[in-house]
């Protein structure tokens, strides 16, 4: 698979006062092929939406690069993104459609505003591109002249993918897209998000809290602990043999209908290192780690091959 | 599993009123719940799961109006006490756990003296032994190095740990039912493992009955005896957990079942839920409010609900069960 985004060593570090920095993604390195559907799991705090901003160029990094294609957008600052010619190449839909859109800007508005101001569109073309955006989504046309709170979850969901997807973005990254809908609305949408993919030929990194859906809807998955990323594989592979003790507890705390597959699970006690200022040689992952071993205190476990496309960090695995 | 119900609900029926007409949030909704026994409701967004909850607990909003129906809990019927002495009941015999930790803690108190507080209202602690019994309720619900977080403030704390100060909370006078609503929601699924096995670890030990609220059917099957499942204010069907999995009787809840992302192999296996919830505010809603969704109509769906039950505890409302 040809390379559309390529990750290497991108590090977002924040002060928090008194010289001390929070190492919110501290260098990650990866890449997204062209039409690959990556997820992106992890606990809360484990720096998933850092590197989501950095990547959609919302943030500066402290170092790194960000390259897609032939740009690298790392270099480009993110306070003069907005009205970047690479705007349009990566999209984002974001967790709370409720929450995201404009309350004062009914649906159409909503949709053709990227059209506008990174298309130029205007008149009858505009109308016709948001039309064909809402039918591409399952949108019906009528609602287009209705606002947020006249839409249900479903229908509010699906204009944040009509506008994301308005300027033909190359990546599309998915915050938990379905978080806030119930199951039988959030099988639609994951099945429009799989034909549009198709149809249109992005890559998507989609980040998840669920498991499950990121187990279907996903070529690959990168699970992240403490800003960085200790496991990396095919879903497929990942789910069925998780090599790092971290993707393992994820994975046992899936909640189990059939008690047969509830044995041998593994939960975590404790709470995770503290990010700010982080012991360089011991693994983030040590003191919540059931194999724990004094050489993991020693060294930092790196990132390493263990198999075609698979990659974990654990002195074990 | 216990033959005395620690809360028995029968015929609950509960109406709002609002600017476009009365909105019929629950009808008929019988259920109960053992000495010990956890059990779920579990249904898609306004089916009418917390409504339920607050109807029981007394806290239901000011526009909202039980119209018929019974809650019997301890020999009387919670519909039907007076203010005063429910706010007795409620933080001693009755808890609850709301969905987000942060925002039904006070912000500004220091989490110790917030269970201080339930342990010398309700539990008859003095003020100079509670701070104490608070800490040892931190342990309870294993915060590390109690007595240092006691003097922390909520924001000082995860969204795990305000959840189990919450629990310590709820659980501080050994209430005889807890009422879970959605607990674990905006959790990461490591924290909501080690908080469900929590809420169930205590609650057998004190033979506490639990009421858990949820829309996530595999989390439902896995913590709890029995499932309850809500569909537009009515009790559709309810079963022991296993064999509501195995063997859904209702045509809501096969689809259910159907729409969510378990053991599937791809995308393509998941089935969605045709049309929406009906608009409860309608003056000639159906017998069945499903029967509007539903792929096994036949004529007498029309006529009053049938309440069958068949086998080991497990009933259904529906004319023409899978």
């Amino acid at each position: 698979m040809t390379g559309l985004l390529e990750i290497s060593q991108l590090a977002k570090r924040f002060e928090v006062g008194g010289k001390r920095l929070l190492y919110a993604v501290d260098e990650v390195t990866f890449t997204i092929g062209k039409g690959e559907t990556v997820g992106l799991v992890g606990e809360s705090g484990c720096g998933k939406s850092t590197l989501v901003r950095l990547i959609n160029r919302l943030l500066d990094p402290t170092s790194g690069s960000i390259r897609l294609g032939d740009t690298d957008l790392a270099a480009i600052r993110a306070s003069g993104f907005a009205g970047n010619t690479n705007r349009r190449r990566v999209q984002m839909v974001f967790q709370d459609a409720g929450d995201s859109l404009n309350p004062r800007f009914t649906a159409f508005h909503a949709i053709a505003d990227p059209l506008r101001r990174l298309k130029s569109l205007s008149g009858v073309a505009l109308t016709a591109r948001v039309e064909a955006l809402a039918d591409m989504t399952g949108l019906p046309r009528t609602l287009l002249t209705r606002f947020p709170h006249q839409l249900s979850g479903g229908q509010k969901a699906r204009v944040g993918i009509a506008r994301a997807i308005a300027v033909e973005p190359e990546l599309l990254i998915l915050d938990e897209p379905t978080a806030a809908l119930d199951v039988s609305v959030q099988v639609v949408i994951l099945q429009l998000l799989q034909t549009l993919k198709r149809e249109l030929g992005m890559s998507y990194l989609f980040v998840s809290h669920d498991l499950n859906v990121v187990r279907l809807l996903c070529d690959r998955v990168l699970v992240m602990y403490l800003g960085k990323i200790v496991e990396a594989g095919p879903a497929s592979e990942v789910f069925a043999d998780a090599k790092h003790p971290y993707t393992r507890a994820l994975i046992s705390a899936i909640p189990q209908a059939d008690p047969d597959k509830r044995v041998g699970r593994l939960r975590l006690g404790g709470e995770p290192r503290s990010p700010i200022d982080p012991d360089p040689k011991v693994c983030r992952f040590y003191g919540r780690c059931p194999t724990g071993e004094p050489r993991c205190a020693e060294q930092m476990p790196a990132l390493r091959d263990v198999g075609p496309d698979r990659q974990v960090a654990c002195h074990f695995a | 599993m216990s033959a005395i119900p620690a809360l028995a609900v029968d015929n609950l029926s509960v109406e709002f009123r609002t600017r476009s007409g009365i909105v019929k949030v629950l009808e008929h909704v019988s259920f109960s719940v053992g000495k010990g026994e956890t059990i779920a409701l579990v249904g898609e967004s306004g089916s009418g799961k917390s409504v339920t909850a607050f109807a029981v607990m007394g806290i239901l909003d000011a526009a909202g109006k039980v119209t018929s129906g019974t809650a019997m809990f301890g020999g009387s019927d919670l519909l039907k006490q007076s203010e005063r002495d429910l706010a007795e009941l409620r933080g001693r015999e009755l808890s609850m756990i709301f969905q987000n930790p942060r925002t039904a803690l006070n912000p500004i108190r220091r989490v110790g003296q917030q269970i201080a507080d339930v342990l010398v209202r309700h539990g008859g602690a003095t003020r100079a032994d509670a701070p104490k019994l608070a800490i040892e309720m931190l342990k309870k619900v294993r915060i590390p190095d109690p007595e240092r977080r006691a003097e922390a403030y909520p924001f000082e704390m995860s969204g795990g740990m305000c959840q189990r100060i919450m629990i310590a909370i709820a659980l501080a006078c050994r209430p005889a039912l807890l009422i879970a609503d959605e607990p674990t929601t905006g959790l990461d699924v490591t924290t909501q493992a080690v908080i469900m096995d929590l809420i169930g670890e205590l609650g057998r030990d004190s033979g506490m009955a639990t009421i858990f609220i949820t829309h996530d059917l595999a989390l439902a099957a896995e913590y709890c005896d029995r499932i309850v499942v809500m569909h537009a204010g009515h009790i559709v069907e309810s079963a022991p957990s296993q064999t509501l999995f195995a063997d859904p009787r209702h045509p809501y809840t096969a689809k259910l079942l159907a729409a969510t992302p378990g053991e599937t192999a791809s995308l393509a296996e998941l089935v969605s839920i045709p049309g929406n919830l009906p608009d409860l505010r309608r003056e000639d809603l159906p017998a069945c409010r499903y029967s509007g969704r539903c792929e096994r109509l036949v004529g007498r769906c029309a006529e009053p609900l049938p309440h069958q039950t068949i086998g080991d505890r497990h009933g259904i409302a529906c004319w023409n069960p899978l």
